[in-house]
């Protein structure tokens, strides 16, 4: 082998593994209908196996289905199953055991695993798709352009009409001034645990950082109320709930912007130092633009989040009926506090409201993730 | 206007581990110099800590000399920006900007940290430097595309247009082809030939025959043994290398009877 290579260039000659299979010269005729086996005889086998027609799944469903009706009907309980349950089981189970008769055993784990996640699927969008189509038919019997423009002020709360303006308003500025603080704070710990942190500071940080996601929010009100309410610094207020907002943004937006900064690849950051690019530069021009899609998108679950908090909101600022565009004095509205506030009211006229306001949050957080989805699209790198 | 690099008594450093020990070498100015050798032996790391790019992971050093022209690259008060800015590099693997179109991508450096001194408008310097890295007709019609809607190949030689867009006297190439077609390989081969001329060039290459056709002379690292430091055993004139070596383990390496 020594001399062969001199005479191919120096080019370094790899030997065959002794485990390579079978190489051209032995390799089997096309068309020959038969396969090596792993004990090496040439046993032909057939490819084509049996497989359960195509309607058989659907047969099987419809018959479960059908089941679970007439246990429904019949009235009979079934070991206390509902009728879902149990035509979801007899599908399960005859599937498998009709699957492994005809099919084999590989192809009934298959079509049992499938099944299974497909179930747990739907199970997991049946609640998420519940409270949806709930609260958008409750909520938009009480939509009206009154209704979004009218405060509860001098509003019977036990009557019907009034509105959401306010609450509005106050959640609008909450997490605003909670976005403002919580943001640039955030994103730049995030970068310098991504970009510079190394050791026990970072490592702290990071630590600090975890704890924090963890902390229930009505401690973070609690904190605002005891440290700066209580001792007289701020009132009860619009202020105080942004900065009780801002405690729990803060850890959502570390975590997101980090998890985004880690995925730029280095090559990237070496590419533009190699350019005799600063430091400073690298991360400001190449490093957060090639991110900030995934940290707009970060940004913006941290806001959906906080958007719906009602506890911290009630021990910092509590409910007003009227409105209070100033901040910094005075209990503010909000729409999480305003759906606590008209529930507990507990007439009709005022559940109805609740319903609305749930309704108007849920579409504010939707309008805000939408909107951050199509500034994401705008920047995000493009690759053709 | 390129300039000679001497290396003296080099020893590279990540933390407490010496991963390339006493290297003294002299690369001539507008020569182009490969090294070889196995993976791990260090080729990469000295290439690297030539431009400083070395001290980017934490708790990498060095100790010993790195002249440009005599002006010692690590000596005080030097600033490592400036150091990249007059040595560039290019990488393994294609990274143009994503965020960026390929005219951008080109002028990145130069957008980046303004250099005064530099009055030509930037389409000439854009135009100027494509062609530099024969990539021009190729996409003078698209430059306002992003940068990652090129061929693997054409990023590669987008990378090395915005490399020499800085105007930098030396350019390292670390493996510039090992991600590239044969043809790709080719068209930068020739560029290299080509930016001869104008700039001292070092590539880090694990292909022999690259090295015996784009290099003047060729450096061959070894490690000295498991888990020991990696060595330069020997450099010369490629010719000379390659068919008449002075070290045994150069010759066996070269005609493939390890690594």
């Amino acid at each position: 082998m020594s001399g062969l290579s001199d005479l191919r260039g120096g080019a370094p000659v790899s030997e065959p593994h002794p485990n390579m299979p079978i190489t051209s010269s032995e390799a089997p005729p096309p068309n020959a209908g038969g396969r090596r086996t792993k004990d090496g005889s040439s046993d032909p086998m057939n490819l084509t196996g049996h497989r359960l027609p195509r309607w058989a799944p659907w047969a099987i469903g419809a018959g479960a289905i059908a089941l679970g009706l007439l246990v429904q009907v019949t009235g009979v309980t079934v070991i206390g199953l509902a009728p879902g349950f149990v035509a979801a089981f007899a599908f399960l189970i005859v599937q498998t055991v009709a699957s492994w008769t005809v099919e084999g055993r590989r192809h009934a784990t298959d079509r049992l695993a499938t099944t299974l996640v497909y179930t747990t699927f739907v199970l997991a969008l049946v609640p998420l798709l519940w409270i949806l189509i709930t609260v958008t038919v409750k909520g938009l019997s009480v939509f009206s352009p009154e209704f979004f423009t009218s405060t509860m002020r001098n509003v019977n709360p036990r009557a019907e009409g009034g509105g959401i303006a306010h609450a509005f308003l106050g959640t609008l500025q909450q997490v605003g001034i909670a976005a403002l603080i919580a943001v640039p704070i955030g994103v730049l710990a995030a970068v310098y645990l991504v970009e510079f942190g190394k050791g026990r500071f970072a490592y702290w940080i990071s630590f600090f950082v975890d704890v924090m996601t963890g902390i229930p929010s009505i401690v973070a009100g609690l904190f605002i109320y005891t440290a700066l309410i209580l001792t007289g610094v701020l009132e009860q207020s619009g202020l105080a709930a942004g900065l009780a907002l801002a405690i729990l943004m803060l850890p959502v937006i570390v975590r997101a912007t980090e998890e985004m900064l880690r995925i730029v690849p280095n090559e990237l950051r070496e590419g533009a130092l190699a350019l005799g690019v600063p430091k400073w530069k690298v991360i400001l021009r190449i490093v957060i633009p090639t991110a900030i899609s995934g940290i707009i998108t970060g940004i913006m679950l941290a806001v959906a989040r906080v958007a719906g908090e009602t506890a911290p909101l009630l021990l910092v600022t509590f409910l007003a009926q009227d409105m209070n565009p100033n901040p910094v004095s005075g209990s503010q509205a909000s729409l999480p506090t305003f759906v606590w506030d008209q529930i507990s009211r507990g007439t009709p006229a005022s559940v109805d409201r609740a319903w609305g306001g749930a309704l108007a949050l849920i579409l504010f957080v939707l309008v805000m993730y939408a909107g951050a989805r199509i500034i994401a699209k705008l920047y995000a790198p493009k690759a053709r | 206007m390129s300039k000679q690099i001497d290396l003296v008594d080099l020893d590279i450093y990540y933390g407490d581990f010496l991963a390339v020990e006493g290297v003294n070498l002299t690369v001539k100015a507008n020569s182009v110099m490969s090294f070889i050798g196995p993976s791990g032996c260090g080729k990469s790391t000295v290439l690297r800590s030539i431009n400083r790019m070395h001290e980017v992971i934490p708790g990498a050093h060095v100790k010993g000399e790195v002249n440009l022209d005599g002006e010692n690259v690590y000596g005080p008060n030097v600033d490592p920006v400036l150091v990249r800015r007059t040595i560039g590099m290019v990488f393994q693997r294609p990274n143009p900007f994503p965020t960026m179109s390929i005219a951008d991508n080109v002028i990145a450096g130069l957008k980046l940290e303004k250099d005064k001194k530099r009055k030509e408008p930037m389409d000439e310097i854009i135009e100027k430097s494509l062609r530099g890295a024969n990539l021009w007709e190729e996409v003078k019609d698209r430059l306002k595309r992003p940068g990652a809607s090129l061929s693997g190949g054409q990023q590669q030689r987008l990378c090395i247009a915005r490399a020499i867009a800085v105007e930098p006297q030396v350019l390292l190439m670390d493996e510039p082809c090992s991600a590239l077609d044969p043809i790709s390989t080719l068209a930068i081969e020739d560029l290299i030939r080509k930016l001869k001329d104008r700039y001292t060039i070092i590539i880090v290459t694990h292909n022999m025959q690259q090295a015996g056709r784009v290099s003047d002379d060729t450096a061959f690292f070894n490690l000295s043994g498991i888990g020991k430091p990696g060595k330069l055993i020997e450099a010369g004139p490629t010719a000379q290398i390659f068919s008449n070596p002075e070290q045994r383990q150069t010759e066996d390496y070269i005609a493939g009877r390890f690594g």
